[in-house]
């Protein structure tokens, strides 16, 4: 069989994509495939249905309960400028402010996909601010606890002052946050 | 070259271990919405932040402009698993940052301005995490993020917010592959939101029965947790593998030997390979090592060759620009002078 793309080479490299029930086969030669954008070698297609976002998008908003026609395209994101329709087409957001600017289509669609929609991961070390104290006082709390339950009494007590230095820097941050609005 | 794959020795089913971040710059729009300019201060501001004297022993790293390498040097990159596809078909905006051992790998402007990722030999999923946010911390020193206190880092695209985190455990998997085991594992997985998937090749098997086992969900679990659970799951698929390989053994012993022998006997005297051929060929070698039926050979070396016998790879041995057929005849020479 010749690559459909060039007509001359043997084609090599064999394509079955599955989307949305519709089976749709490519065969290409070794070169060709290489430029071809759908042949990603960092997200193989070894196994099963290739992810397609943009493919299921459609269909994890339906199940999100946000018709195509409740989405008013009069809104865009003060930063970049996109639309939910751009977003649609794209299945990427402009910048990191759509999330906000599309609160309303943005959380469903993010429960969906992860399940949640609280992050408990990492917080930024220089600009996380208080929410980073906060993450590292719970840490310390949880420290303190194993100590206390292990019966590590001196262990405790250095916890103990380390959560103390912390909550002191908390409301000192607190109140920094006031001062400035 | 590849030191990543010649450093390791001997870690059998567990190829290496890989932690990607996605993170992006705050107030600025992601890579898709920005022209050349603005990517290349981007470009500059990242490498910036990784650029100067005080890194206290990580480093130094290289910045990588892609409009000064050839085609073969890019897709080679690919093939090293340092970058991806989608960064090189965005050549005069992206760039990505290395350093010498190829361990760590900062792609700018891929989906996200920064996708950084660090790979080990091995299981080592909590050190290269602890390594990737070293790194972090070193780039957000200088750099605001788009955070968010309820959805976290804020990227490109929804599935990968919360942590930014993908981690992954490269695995070789003959044994589960004969068997057609991998489709049950990937519906189990998917369950627990997590993937498998072939990293090389096309169609229904993976090329040299290599696979990447990683986590879908990035919101809602902390990095510990997603790393934690990820390491329950691969041992246990490292587990059956070794089951599969005992029971392939002890049914069909003689017809394995004779299959792991014969395949290096074709490594060792093929005038040409393709590099499916080749792939498949060194799977069965792996497995003869680690199951103790081949001992002439170093499993260092069939880790090295797998990333040399790649198209683009070997075309930078050559310095005239290869036909599909004198890549085959490179190969098959290339792998001879190994074996
Ligand atoms: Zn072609
Ligand atoms: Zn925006």
């Amino acid at each position: 069989m010749l690559c459909q793309n060039c007509n001359k080479k043997e084609a090599t490299v064999h394509i079955t994509k599955i989307i949305n029930g519709v089976k749709t086969e490519l065969h290409l030669c070794e070169d060709c495939a290489r430029e071809n954008p759908e042949v990603n070698l960092s997200q193989p297609f070894g196994i099963g249905v290739p992810f397609s976002f943009q493919n299921i998008l459609d269909g994890l908003f339906e199940v999100s309960g946000i018709e195509k026609k409740e989405v008013n395209d009069e809104i865009r994101c003060p930063v970049c400028n996109m639309s939910m329709e751009d977003f649609r087409r794209t299945g990427r957001v402009g910048c990191g402010n759509c999330y906000a600017a599309f609160k309303n289509e943005m959380i469903p669609l993010v429960k969906r996909i992860h399940g949640g929609v609280q992050h408990t991961g990492k917080v930024p070390k220089r600009t996380g601010g208080l929410l980073k104290v906060r993450r590292d006082i719970d840490k310390l709390k949880e420290e303190l606890k194993t100590s206390i339950d292990n019966e590590e009494y001196e262990k405790a007590a250095e916890i103990r002052d380390k959560i103390k230095e912390l909550e002191k820097s908390a409301d000192n941050e607190n109140n920094k946050g006031k001062g400035e609005k | 070259m590849a030191n990543l794959y010649s450093n390791m020795n001997g870690s059998d089913i567990i190829i290496t271990s890989r932690i990607r971040l996605a993170r992006n710059i705050k107030d600025i729009p992601f890579p898709h919405k920005l022209d050349e300019d603005k990517s290349n201060e981007i470009i500059d501001k990242v490498y910036g932040t990784l650029s100067g004297d005080d890194l206290q022993g990580i480093g130094p790293f290289n910045l990588v402009r892609f409009n000064k390498l050839s085609s073969a040097e890019k897709f080679s990159m690919v093939e090293r698993h340092l970058i991806s596809k989608e960064l090189i078909s965005n050549a005069s905006k992206s760039a990505a940052i290395v350093n010498e051992n190829e361990n760590v790998s900062i792609m700018i402007n891929e989906e996200d301005h920064i996708r950084l990722q660090v790979m080990m030999p091995g299981f080592k999923l909590k050190e290269a995490l602890n390594y990737a946010n070293e790194l972090d911390d070193i780039i957000e020193g200088k750099i605001d993020y788009a955070f968010d206190n309820k959805l976290g880092y804020l990227t490109s695209c929804p599935t990968n917010v919360g942590t930014g985190l993908r981690a992954s455990v490269m695995l070789h998997l003959p044994a589960l592959s004969i068997s057609k085991s991998v489709g049950g594992i990937l519906n189990t997985l998917n369950q627990v939101g997590m993937t498998i998937r072939g990293i090389y090749g096309e169609g229904s098997s993976s090329e040299g029965n290599i696979y990447q086992v990683s986590n879908q969900v990035t919101l809602g679990l902390s990095e510990e947790e997603i790393i934690n659970s990820l390491i329950a799951v691969v041992g246990k698929i490292v587990d059956q593998e070794k089951a599969a390989r005992n029971a392939l053994n002890e049914k069909q012993g003689k017809e394995l030997e004779d299959d792991l022998y014969r395949s290096i006997g074709i490594l060792k005297y093929a005038r040409m390979l393709s590099s499916r051929e080749a792939l498949n060929l060194l799977s069965n070698v792996r497995m003869g090592i680690d199951m103790g039926i081949i001992k002439d050979v170093k499993p260092e070396v069939v880790n090295e060759l797998i990333v040399k016998v790649q198209p683009a790879t070997l075309q930078l041995q050559s310095d005239k620009e290869l036909s599909g057929a004198e890549r085959d005849e490179l190969r098959a020479a290339i792998v001879r002078d190994a074996l």
